[in-house]
């Protein structure tokens, strides 16, 4: 892809590493054409390059550098890939080089180097915690500054394209899982292993081994890689052994549960065909075994971000890991051990490693010793108290420290360095601890939070438990394998511990801040300084809580994982108690930034949630029918003809046609979705006399009835009918929304309320086709299409109901009329549906038989003031809708007990009324608020709502509307005003009568 | 990611169940006789407790029982399920 020219990798050692030099690697960096090789991160590579300048800061922009070679780092974010894989704020020191990779730094403007932002670091004392919210809250126009000001402290930005990669979910159950694969889990693993148990291990990076990758201890009187080869060797023999690479545990939750994020193809260029970006992983397990390691902390003093500043460890993993040498001239600032053990390790490397600054007074005779071997300057007792150096360090002025640590020496002495590798002490790894529900306790020893009680199973092992020595670290491992497998039922396994050669430890001595003049920061991240968090408690602060949400520390992509500690810290010391008593704030998942796409998986696009077809849809898409979605189902709205293309004048041809061919002859319509339950038992006839509002004792077999249902506290729940077909056999319908909650309804009353009576019920919608016949001709094309031939009245009056056959199918035939006209419901067994449905169009072609959508039909109900979903919106009662007819005084029923209370029976409770325009061709909207005066002074008294609304009725000619207003149909005449001031609309309309249309029902009859 | 055991089919993840709601609130018996204030604290009234709680869980995509479900709400654990006519508040405070 790039020329493969080696000019640029001038910070590359000749040898070593854990990098292949025969397979060179092409990638760019804000367009830059660059060279690293495979089994460099993009971190490694760009500092293989020279490249010390990476972003700029997230609020002052200033100039920053890599400063860790992990996942805690907090600088090196990069909009990584473009287009629409561009993926912002991934961390440099995650990436693992892919040929073709491109990356742009972010948080600048124009470019790196020149950032017109920068501005805001030389009005830093402007800056401070809780200025934005000081400046610009409470005053007009928040929303207007909110735009540029998040656009200046932006991250990166994202595009709108559709993600082109999949994701998948998978679950995992074991007996053990161990969370992390370094020298704790490697050995826990090796113990529970052999046990006999079930165990996951999973780890984020390539390679196994965790720090001992990057690290030059012995293990039983050899490198540790050699160790970590042996125990991969055993642990690949063993068949109970499942290991998970470059998968990273993000949150623990309730029930034990662990979830990972797996990055299957993030390595490379684009997934393979057939692969998966990322997979979920939800793991369920016994025990779960956190070995998650720890973080080294930075100091706090002037200056401590520039580039050219790194954590100690970081710069060890890079000369070791990646044969990058990270500084010609390093200075190394520690309070404890690790500044030894990295400035020998970069001093035995040939690096020009020129001193090491101890704040403490004493280390012990080895490291003094190897200093001296290696011409290494020993400081103690001093702090480094500024740096110096714009784009990248220059050297830095070191200082001697009060035994108290409070103030520092008059004098100064300037050191040129290009390189400070900093360590504060390390801190354990405590997020999935947190997240299981544990608080972790300070523990003054190592200066740091280790965990305390355990609320789940969870188990911190290792230096993620506060044991940060190697030999601490599979001990502790080793054991907890073992004991837990045995707790489990596992055989017991015979094991040693293997032996290291570490040199005694001198204690960390804590250092949270170090005194002088100038930006000392704590979260790099969300550029929150010293300074922010003195003022914050000076502001009256004191809970860490309240300090992490006013200052934003912890607050970003990284979520504090170097800054927690030291500004918990600092907030103690400025509040003069101790730590334990101050706290820490909780860690909340997930650990890493997550992606949105593994958390959807597959669950996208069609499959983001079920499409259910009736048993007819086939004939429908044949024939012209324009789907609209009702819930889960598919319906057709209406169906256009032959040359018709779907526009709003065609809608209004083809709705009008589709109406007015079932008022003057006869059309069919698809009711499949309608709920369905099947009700069967003794006691059927009294469950539903307690559950509809009017009587059902006496309903004959053969004969159907329409019901109302309620809610508990009176307000109207659904309505349908309900059909006797045998002694103890009924056919309930519900509405097509509401058909899964009437079912749960009717389960709660069976199971809780009256568990003594003798029914049974189930849902059989998706057993039964069903098609609505309606129109004068409906008999004569029903009567050629059944084997029985007669459906006159007195074979089959209205409101009956039989059990016929069609071409031989069973079949059940109602009538009944949602449209008002001579119409019968036909359903059939599910898998015959399309095969009646054709056989009734067939035979009704003479008669002009037309298909209908639920446009025509919602238009036709309207026109007989039918109530539905617009009315039935769960805030009226029976009485509002005028069903008051159905509500039996001779019974119980569900939400009776509460239809009589005060507001119920309020006269000036809005009731269903008719409502057409007074010009008789304005379309009133569904929604619009009725008003007596629309020229009223705000707020405008409020008489009722357009409830649902025909733009046209075909059979009269002009627009109809259902409302609810106060007084209800004693209004009739009267003219109001519908607004919709949303929209800018607002007609006069006239009050009628809800039954627009054959108000006698005659028509019912044909 | 609580998992919450089915009478009747056994232990299973509760993405197959629905949340019903306060499984310690009954309809009064004689619903006629019950006044006022009986049937708005059977409706609306409904406690927030901090710990044990006793609710109804039904196995909505399994066998559609509705479950009787005693929860801790501070950390999600499930002490116990039953049957709704279950006291399983007693039971597990018997049990303790
Ligand atoms: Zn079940």
């Amino acid at each position: 892809m790039f020329s493969k020219k080696n000019k640029q990798q001038t910070r590359r050692l000749s040898s070593g590493g854990l990098i292949n030099r025969s397979k060179p690697i092409g990638f760019k960096f804000d367009g830059k054409p660059l060279m690293g090789y495979d089994g460099d991160t993009l971190a490694s590579a760009l500092l293989a390059n020279n490249i010390k300048l990476v972003g700029r800061s997230f609020k002052y922009h200033r100039p920053r550098g890599i400063y860790t070679a992990g996942t805690e780092e907090p600088n090196a974010l990069m909009a990584l890939r473009t287009n629409a894989r561009i993926e912002p704020n991934t961390r440099a020191t995650n990436i693992e080089l892919f040929d073709g990779l491109e990356a742009k730094s972010q948080n600048r403007w124009p470019n790196l180097f020149f950032d017109f932002m920068q501005i805001n670091n030389l009005a830093g004392p402007l800056f401070t915690a809780g200025f934005y919210y000081k400046t610009f809250m409470g005053i007009p126009g928040w929303h207007f500054y909110e735009h540029f000001i998040r656009k200046a402290a932006g991250m990166g930005s994202t595009n709108l394209a559709r993600d082109p990669d999949t994701y998948d979910k998978k679950n995992a159950f074991c007996d053990i899982l161990i969370i992390g694969g370094g020298p704790t889990g490697l050995s826990a693993a090796l113990t529970a292993g052999r046990s006999g148990a079930r165990v996951l291990l999973i780890d984020s990076s390539k390679l196994l081994g965790g720090q001992l990758i990057w690290e030059l201890d012995q293990i039983d009187g050899r490198p540790a890689f050699q160790w970590i080869e042996s125990a991969l060797e055993e642990l690949k023999e063993m068949k109970n052994v499942t290991i998970a690479q470059r998968t990273t545990a993000f949150g623990y939750y309730d029930s034990n549960v662990v979830n990972a994020i797996e990055s299957v193809s993030d390595h490379l260029p684009t997934p393979d065909p057939h692969s998966v970006r990322q997979r979920l992983w939800q793991i369920r397990a016994q025990k779960v075994i956190i070995a998650t390691g720890a973080t080294e902390r930075p100091l706090v003093f002037s200056n401590n971000d520039r580039p050219g500043i790194m954590l100690a460890s970081a710069a060890r993993r890079y000369v070791n890991q990646f044969a990058v040498k990270p500084g010609n001239r390093v200075v190394i600032f520690a309070n404890n051990d690790d500044g030894y053990k990295t400035a020998v390790n970069l001093a035995e490397k040939d690096i020009d490693v020129r001193a090491v600054v101890d704040s403490r007074t004493h280390v012990n005779q080895f490291w003094k010793t190897k200093l001296d071997k290696l011409g290494v300057e020993l400081i103690l007792g001093s702090a480094v108290i500024n740096t110096h150096g714009h784009f990248g360090l220059t050297g830095i002025d070191i200082a001697s420290l009060s035994s108290d640590q409070k103030s520092i020496g008059s004098q100064s002495s300037f050191m040129s360095a290009d390189l400070l590798a900093i360590s504060g002490g390390w801190s354990p790894n405590v997020h999935l601890y947190c997240h299981a529900g544990g608080r972790p306790q300070y523990e003054a020893s190592i200066a740091a939070f280790i965990p305390g009680v355990r609320s789940q199973s969870e188990y911190p092992a290792g230096a993620s438990n506060g044991a940060f020595s190697l030999i601490d670290c599979v001990t502790e491992g080793t054991n907890c394998g073992s004991q837990l497998a045995t707790e489990l039922g596992f055989s017991k396994t015979i094991f040693s511990i293997p032996k290291t050669d570490e040199p005694t430890v001198t204690p960390i001595k804590a250092l949270w801040r170090i005194p002088g003049k100038g930006k000392k920061f704590v979260d790099i991240q969300d550029d929150v300084t010293e300074s922010d968090i003195k003022l914050a408690h000076q502001e009256g602060y004191i809970s860490v809580e309240h300090l992490k949400r006013y200052t934003t520390l912890g607050m970003g992509t990284d979520q504090g994982k170097t800054s927690n500690m030291n500004g918990h810290a600092i907030m103690a010391e400025e509040r003069g108690e101790a730590i334990e008593t101050v706290g820490t704030t909780m860690f909340r998942p997930p650990y890493i930034p997550i992606a949105m796409g593994p958390l959807a998986g597959r669950d996208i696009g069609q499959s983001y949630s079920a499409k259910r077809k009736s048993a007819i849809h086939n004939w429908h898409h044949e024939n012209g029918a324009i789907f609209v979605d009702a819930g889960q189902w598919l319906r057709p709205q209406y169906y256009l003809r032959n040359g018709e293309t779907n526009t709003t004048e065609n809608m209004d041809v083809a709705i009008t046609r589709e109406v007015q061919g079932t008022r003057g002859n006869v059309g069919m319509v698809d009711v499949s979705t309608l709920g369905k339950i099947d009700i069967q038992g003794a006691d059927s006839g009294e469950f539903l006399n307690r559950i509809y509002t009017n009587g059902w004792t006496k309903l004959a077999i053969g004969k159907a009835r329409y019901g109302l249902m309620l809610r508990e506290d009176g307000i109207v729940f659904d309505d349908g009918t309900t059909s006797r077909l045998s002694e103890h056999h009924y056919f309930m319908t519900t509405t097509t929304s509401n058909a899964a909650s009437v079912l749960s309804h009717m389960e709660y009353c069976l199971q809780i309320h009256w568990p003594d009576l003798d029914v049974k019920i189930s849902s059989v919608t998706e057993q039964w086709a069903a098609m609505a016949i309606a129109g004068p001709k409906s008999r004569d094309v029903l009567e050629k299409s059944i084997d029985e031939k007669n459906l006159s009245n007195e074979a089959l009056p209205f409101m009956g109901v039989k059990q016929i056959s069609i071409d031989g199918i069973p079949a059940l035939i109602f009538r009944i009329s949602f449209s008002g006209e001579l119409a019968y419901e036909v359903n059939v067994p599910a898998d015959y549906g399309e095969y009646v449905w054709r056989r009734i169009m067939k035979k009704g072609k003479t008669d002009n038989i037309i298909p209908y959508g639920t446009e025509a039909m919602a238009i036709m109900r309207i026109e007989k003031g039918h109530v539905a979903g617009g009315e039935l919106d769960g805030r009226t009662t029976p009485d509002d809708l005028g069903l008051n007819k159905l509500i039996s005084s001779k019974k119980e029923f569900i939400g009776r007990r509460l239809l009589n209370r005060e507001g119920f029976i309020d006269p000036n409770r809005p009731k269903l009324v008719g409502l057409i325009p007074i010009d008789g061709k304005s379309r009133i909207r569904t929604g619009s608020i009725l008003v007596k005066d629309p020229n009223a002074s705000l707020p405008m008294p409020k008489l009722g709502h357009v409830s649902s609304g025909a733009y046209l009725s075909p059979t009269l000619k002009h627009p109809i509307s259902l409302g609810l207003i106060k007084g209800g149909t004693d209004r009739i005449g009267e003219t109001v005003w519908a607004t919709s001031p949303l929209h800018g609309e607002t007609n006069e309309v006239k009050i009628v009568d809800p039954v627009f249309y054959d108000k006698q029902g005659e028509r019912l009859n044909g | 990611m609580i998992r919450i055991k089915c009478p009747y089919c056994g232990l299973r993840d509760h993405s197959e169940f629905n949340y019903i709601g306060d499984a310690t609130k009954l309809r009064p018996v004689n619903p006629e006789v019950a006044n006022d204030d009986e049937w708005f604290d059977y409706i609306y009234v409904r406690d927030n407790p901090r710990g044990v709680h006793q609710e109804y869980w039904q196995h909505i995509t399994g066998c559609r029982s509705y479950v009787k479900v005693l929860r801790n709400t501070v950390t999600h654990e499930v002490l116990k399920t039953g049957l709704p006519s279950d006291d399983l508040l007693f039971s597990y405070e018997a049990e303790k």
